[in-house]
């Protein structure tokens, strides 16, 4: 294998789409496809990216519809057989929504859309998508969401414990979970959860937008590049 | 036969609706002191067109299992009449 085929899928209302290829194509031996959503077709595609935005105007419930795009089908199939499918933002909603991850997001707590930079530490640095990240690194990456107060019931919560699916938590910048750090209120500052196989992750806060040095941070760039890695192993 | 199917999605009492709070806050504002609480849910009105009651019942359940709620944070209830 000489070129790795990273997959952007677009649905109406995406908005970060380009920024996702932008930073996956920023790296040598990297394909990108643009994949429509009313396609069945995943391109050869290594890893798939669902970005963030507003899919079908987030009506109903942010990713409510996006789920039921004929892409998706063939989304879900890919994940089951073990493939890499990261959600950013809007994404983690969607992935959240067809069933391939546990819980929802709900409204931030303090009513606000939050649009800042944030820290969060690294809870599973033992992924395909967090293995160049150092164990309970500090990451700084920027949100941007009014939805994303992860809740799950408190089983669910136990359970994503327990099976290390906690792969990120806002912190201080110094890597503390405090209350404070946690901007829009999920449930155990939960950032960013994978499913029990670990090759499905979802997260509220922006890789894309953190990596470049111009954007103020380069911290994201690190999952685009182990993931890259990884198909290459 | 059509039946309308008004349906009712609700956040669950357990899941802080932000929206309703900010509802409340502001008819305090307005001195409605006897106001205790505000939630605001989604009300859908769909047009199913099935043989019997009960058929449109089975289908009106369906779409909000399958898309209308989010059974992790959302109730709902479903109230048919013939149109």
């Amino acid at each position: 294998m000489d070129t790795v085929t990273i997959g952007v899928v677009v649905f109406p209302g995406s908005n970060c789409d380009h920024d996702t290829e932008y930073a996956a194509a920023s790296f040598s031996n990297v394909t990108t496809r643009m994949l429509w959503h009313k396609e069945h077709d995943l391109q050869g595609s290594d890893v798939v990216i669902l970005p963030g935005g507003f899919s079908y105007g987030d009506y109903l419930r942010a990713g409510s519809i996006a789920k039921f795009s004929p892409i998706m089908q063939e989304v879900v199939a890919f994940a089951e057989k073990g493939r890499p499918v990261l959600g950013i933002c809007n994404g983690f909603q969607v992935l959240l929504e067809c069933g391939l991850l546990e819980g929802a997001l709900s409204r931030n707590k303090d009513k606000k859309f939050i649009c800042r930079q944030m820290h969060l530490r690294v809870e599973n640095n033992r992924t395909m998508f967090t293995s160049l990240y150092g164990e309970h690194e500090v990451l700084t990456l920027p949100v941007a969401h009014g939805e994303g107060n992860y809740y799950a019931p408190e089983k669910t919560i136990e359970s994503l414990e327990e099976h290390d699916q906690v792969v990120f938590r806002y912190c201080d910048p110094f890597g503390s979970v405090t209350e404070e750090a946690n901007l829009n209120g999920s449930v155990s500052s939960i950032a960013g959860i994978a499913n029990r196989e670990k090759n499905v992750l979802g997260l509220m806060p922006h890789p894309e937008r953190a990596s470049d040095f111009l954007l103020g941070s380069n911290d994201g760039s690190k999952m685009f590049r182990g993931l890259i890695e990884y198909v290459f192993r | 036969m059509a039946y309308k199917a008004k349906i009712r999605v609700t956040l669950r009492p357990s899941i802080l609706d932000v929206q309703g709070k900010a509802v409340e806050h502001a008819l305090d504002n307005l001195g409605y002191s006897t106001v205790e609480s505000a939630r605001i849910g989604k009300y859908i009105e769909v047009i199913i067109d099935e043989e019997s009651v009960a058929d449109a019942e089975r289908v009106a359940l369906e779409i909000c299992q399958k898309l209308l709620a989010n059974p992790v944070m959302e109730d709902y209830s479903i109230e048919l009449e013939s149109t």
